[in-house]
């Protein structure tokens, strides 16, 4: 009996322990969300707008319908893949900044690889353009990750200046070398062939193949980082790099694998637009896409699983943006702001972790 | 579908010999959406940038005042899958049933992705290049504004001191090789020795490397300039800024330097949407590839700045008046372009209408630039 | 009437690039060094610049005077600093992220407030006409030079005396290398911070009343193109150094005038590459002087980017 009775609280503990800090890892944010969208609530019935009615045009456009729905997912695959572009590296200390680069030179290398291959059943040609866009991507931030651990080279300012390099390269190249003469108006590369196109999934939306692999693809790098010893040992290096190396950490191979892995998932992220959204590479993969991850990452915690809901949720206010322009008469910018607030609030609440009685196991053990 | 010039003649009798029934014989749906209209307008900028979008949204606005019609805008869409879920919004949302996708790369594929899934709404598209197999719920339409450009030109060529004449442009795309090439020839048309030196930025909107194109075409020489940006203001602001006179492009800009301000060529969209809408109220068909010039009202020009010469005035008026008679070449042999290649032999000539000037990829003698 | 100058119009465009060009980089990027010095980071300063270009444009918009718009731009970005360096005292908050989501911020608020401003024409910052020994009017062009120009350059040379040889200087450089160390000698570190975020917020919204008011001068929403982002990077290329910063912010200046000058003489094909030369430059320049040992020479000890 008194094995029984001393057994109890500590396997309760155990759950307790497991089970409050992702309690509190899921109601913290939620909070903050929700105090966010108090906040911009406010700064709307200043304006003399009705925030309600702004929340109800939010729900519509992005979570009402099928439509909606659509709307909001299809805007979800490049901003998962851009935001582990960060996110990866990120779990090594390093904050690199110029994924658009990547899926710059990711969609090229996608568009030359399809028209290459343009022969080749759709497997095989999807198979080698996919490959072509994590390489080109996965060596242009692997170069960042490889630059700073063989010269020191601070990682930020090189990502980002290799991320307009990449840009001025793809336009060079499109508008030259890899033009399709008949693409008159706007300068791109030959349309790939119809069998070379990423359709869209089956589900009744309009929802392309890049959603799936992208939501594929954080679970992969959710197990690498938090079910692998590799992504343990990026951890440690992550925290104290030297520590790491005392510790016989291939630091080196560490943080150019990480780096040269999330350039790859940028890569595909150009990759599907080409193929799935542009069916050539030109100007228009270049819209920001990899700026927008850096805010993705940071706001997932460098997580790869919590990426998955920030996106959605992005990509849902971003949905809404044009009900919001024609129904209330307020600019596109509206959207950015309350972006921009929420995120603030977001961020604060990370200074609640652990300060909050309830997620304690403390808590319950003196309440029972 | 034949390809026809627009005229509002044309256009009236299009809509009364076939009363919903379009020329090639395929029927379009008209029910009963005379009584009520939405029709949406797409800006890939701001609709306030004295240029492409603004151009538009004074269509947008003339729109805006006819009955039965109800018009929503949206601004700053890029051109990737936003702007098909834009355009799908407007139609599951707003229940617009014409569209106005505005800029260069909606039409290809956004739009030719999304019409066939609404066979019932009709996408029009400004520039676009609309042939046979494509959805028959689309059509394109787009003004000769070379012809601006062209008269833009004759009154430069009176106004430089310098023979240097300076165009600041985004990218060597057909309609801008066009307005490069008919700036230089009507420049020429007054003296034959004139140069005009291009500056491509790369980009359709970049404030920075825009002043930065103006100020060295003013450090060589250039006292006239032009542009073909999305947004000519910065252009123009700098130029006058620097002393050279400016031509306008997309809308009228003198307000930013009227005493600098030669003449501008401008899209007239205003005249042409609401003929548009009211064939679509009307239970008509408009046609699928849809061209206009100076005679039919799709471009105009800006009213001649008070720096403008006699002598400038007066080739302008006549030339304006020739080219409103129809028929006008400015395209015409003999021509070579800037490597030497000919273009046009003795005698050949390319009438505004043609559409090899489509497709456009030369830039004649005269102009300093390459196209790639 | 202008004299024809030829091939000298590339170095001459240079060197008015690098004077038009570089002055919103110097002011961003000084800022940057003032509030990385004390050991917190702002990447939102891109915000900041285009909050700071909308208001200074509204502001000497309504009142006719581009001086007020200048003030108005300073006080906004000392605003999003104070915001910024009071977020980040709070314990479990990352100065990196805030700094996103700030860009954000500043980037929607002046979108949305500056609509109605796109189309106004407010009045320019005067410039000093430095040219006037030369007869050639490209040479007086070139040296038509900003008064905010050379106050950036004067600011410069005077924080990097500041970091030397005042108590100012050294309080912000003890709290950016050690936290505790600065504890134990009294100093309140969150407060340092603050206003070092404060005021670099400050020039930073400067930086930007110099892109509306003065060049490209005008208010759009495309008047950054990045700039503030670019000088934040900048300040570690400049090794957290105010007087490297001016020169870093020249050079970058410079090379962006590279591509339209050369395509003005008729050097006409790959302009893209040249335009992406102030890029290489810096990339190179980056590469060539770090090394593996060496890597965060100058770098302030609490400065979350290198731990």
């Amino acid at each position: 009996m008194a094995d029984v009775t001393t057994a109890q609280p500590t396997r309760h503990g155990v759950a307790l322990a497991k089970w409050l800090p992702r309690l509190e890892a899921v109601v913290i944010p939620l909070g903050a969300l929700i105090a966010g969208l108090a906040v911009f609530s406010v700064f709307l019935a200043v304006l003399g707008k009705s925030p309600v009615d702004f929340y109800a045009l939010i729900y519509k456009a992005g979570f009402s319908s099928a439509f909606s729905w659509q709307n909001t997912l299809s805007r979800v695959s490049p901003l998962l893949f851009a935001g582990l572009c960060v996110a990866l590296p990120a779990r090594l200390g390093l904050v690199v900044i110029g994924g658009e680069g990547a899926i710059a030179l990711g969609g090229l290398a996608a568009a030359v690889a399809g028209l290459a291959f343009a022969w080749a059943p759709s497997f095989l040609g999807f198979i080698a353009m996919g490959v072509a866009a994590m390489i080109i991507g996965g060596a242009w931030i692997g170069a960042v990750g490889w630059l700073r651990i063989r010269r020191g080279v601070n990682e930020t300012i090189a990502s980002l200046l290799m991320a307009y390099i990449a840009i001025a390269l793809m336009n060079h190249w499109v508008e030259g070398l890899f033009r399709d003469p008949a693409s008159l108006n706007k300068p791109s590369t030959a349309p790939l062939p119809e069998h070379l196109r990423i359709g869209d999934m089956p589900v009744g939306i309009d929802v392309h193949w890049g959603f799936f692999f992208g939501l594929l693809a954080c679970l992969l790098a959710w197990i690498l980082t938090d079910r692998t010893t590799t992504g343990f040992a990026a951890r440690i290096a992550g925290d104290n790099i030297r520590a790491a190396e005392v510790q016989g950490l291939p630091v080196g191979r560490l943080v150019i694998g990480f780096t040269a892995l999330g350039g790859a998932a940028a890569g595909l992220a150009g990759f599907f637009e080409v193929a799935a959204i542009h069916g050539s590479a030109n100007g228009s993969l270049i819209v920001g896409y990899g700026y927008t991850g850096i805010l993705v990452a940071f706001l997932a915690r460098h997580n790869p699983l919590a990426i998955i809901p920030v996106a959605i949720l992005l990509a849902g206010f971003e949905a809404s943006s044009g009900l919001v322009q024609r129904r209330m008469d307020l600019p596109d910018a509206t959207i950015l702001v309350m972006e921009g607030i929420v995120f603030v609030t977001i961020l604060l609440s990370e200074t609640l972790y652990g300060r909050i009685a309830i997620f304690k196991p403390g808590f319950w053990r003196a309440d029972a | 579908m034949t390809r026809s010039t627009f005229s509002r003649r044309h256009f009236l009798a299009t809509t009364a010999a076939m009363g919903g029934v379009a020329a090639t014989g395929s029927l379009i749906p008209t029910r009963a959406r005379a009584a009520n209209l939405t029709v949406g307008f797409i800006y890939v900028g701001p609709k306030d940038d004295f240029g492409y979008n603004q151009a538009h949204a004074e269509g947008a606005a003339a729109v805006k005042e006819m009955e039965g019609v109800t018009v929503v805008e949206e601004e700053n869409v890029p051109e990737t899958n936003d702007v098909q879920n834009t355009m799908e919004s407007m139609i599951n949302f707003d229940g617009a049933g014409l569209l106005f996708p505005t800029s260069f790369g909606y039409f290809d594929p956004h739009v030719l992705e999304v019409a066939p899934k609404y066979p019932e709404v009709r996408f029009e598209h400004a520039a676009g290049l609309w042939t046979e197999g494509m959805p028959t719920n689309v059509g394109s339409y787009f003004g000769y504004i070379g012809m601006g450009q062209y008269l833009n030109g004759i009154v430069a060529g009176h106004m430089t001191q310098s023979k240097k004449i300076g165009f600041v442009a985004a990218k060597p795309i057909p309609q801008v090789l066009l307005n490069i090439n008919s700036f230089l020839l009507g420049a020429r048309a007054v003296d034959p020795e004139i140069t005009c030196q291009v500056i491509f930025t790369g980009e359709w909107s970049l404030a920075v490397k825009e002043a930065e194109a103006t100020n060295a075409l003013c450090d060589q020489g250039c006292d006239v300039i032009t542009c073909h940006v999305d947004g000519p203001k910065v252009v123009m602001e700098t130029a006058a800024g620097r002393g050279s006179y400016i031509c306008g492009y997309h809308a009228n800009q003198s307000p930013l330097a009227p005493e600098m301000y030669l003449t501008g060529a401008e899209w007239n969209w205003a005249g042409v949407y609401p003929q548009m809408v009211q064939t679509m109220l009307d239970g008509g068909t408009i046609d699928n590839f849809i061209r206009g010039g100076l005679a039919d009202g799709f471009i105009k020009m800006s009213p001649l700045g008070p720096a403008v010469t006699d002598a400038a005035r007066a080739q302008f008026e006549e030339t304006k008046a020739e080219i409103e008679k129809g028929g006008f070449s400015v395209i015409k042999g003999p021509l070579k372009d800037n490597k030497g290649n000919v273009i046009a032999a003795e005698g050949e000539e390319f009438l505004e209408t043609d559409i090899a000037l489509e497709s456009m990829d030369y830039l004649v003698e005269g102009v300093i630039g390459s196209t790639n | 009437m202008s004299t024809d100058i030829g091939m000298w119009g590339v170095p001459l465009a240079i060197l008015g690039g690098a004077i038009r060009v570089s002055t919103p980089f110097l002011f961003v990027s000084i800022g940057e060094c003032l509030t990385e010095r004390s050991g917190r980071i702002n990447l939102g300063l891109e915000g900041t610049l285009v909050f700071g270009a909308m208001s200074g444009y509204a502001i000497a918009f309504e009142t006719g005077s581009p001086w007020a718009g200048v003030l108005a731009a300073a006080l906004a970005g000392a605003v999003f600093g104070l915001f910024h360096g009071w977020i980040c005292k709070f314990k479990g908050v990352n100065d990196v992220a805030i700094g996103i989501a700030l860009m954000l911020l500043g980037m929607g608020l002046a979108f949305f407030f500056g609509k109605p401003y796109i189309q106004p024409v407010a009045p320019d910052l005067p410039a000093i006409p430095l040219g006037w020994w030369s007869d050639i009017p490209q040479v007086q062009a070139a040296l038509q030079v900003n008064a905010l120009f050379i106050i950036g350059a004067a600011l410069a040379v005077a924080m990097a005396w500041m970091f030397r040889s005042t108590k100012i200087g050294l309080t912000i450089r003890v709290v950016g290398d050690s936290t505790d160390a600065a504890r134990a000698i009294g100093l309140n570190p969150n407060t340092v911070r603050l206003l070092s975020t404060a005021a670099g917020g400050a020039l930073a919204g400067v930086g930007g009343a110099y892109l509306s008011l003065y060049y490209p001068g005008s208010w759009n929403e495309g008047v950054s193109s990045g700039q503030g982002l670019m000088a934040v990077a900048l300040v570690i290329f400049a090794r957290w150094n105010p007087i490297y910063c001016f020169w870093a912010a020249l050079l970058f200046g410079g090379a962006g005038a590279l591509g339209p000058a050369l395509q003005s003489v008729g050097v006409t094909s790959g302009y893209y590459l040249f335009f992406a030369a102030p890029y290489v430059l810096t990339l190179a320049l980056l590469i060539f002087t770090s090394s593996p040992d060496k890597a965060m020479d100058g770098a302030p000890g609490e400065l979350s980017l290198n731990k």
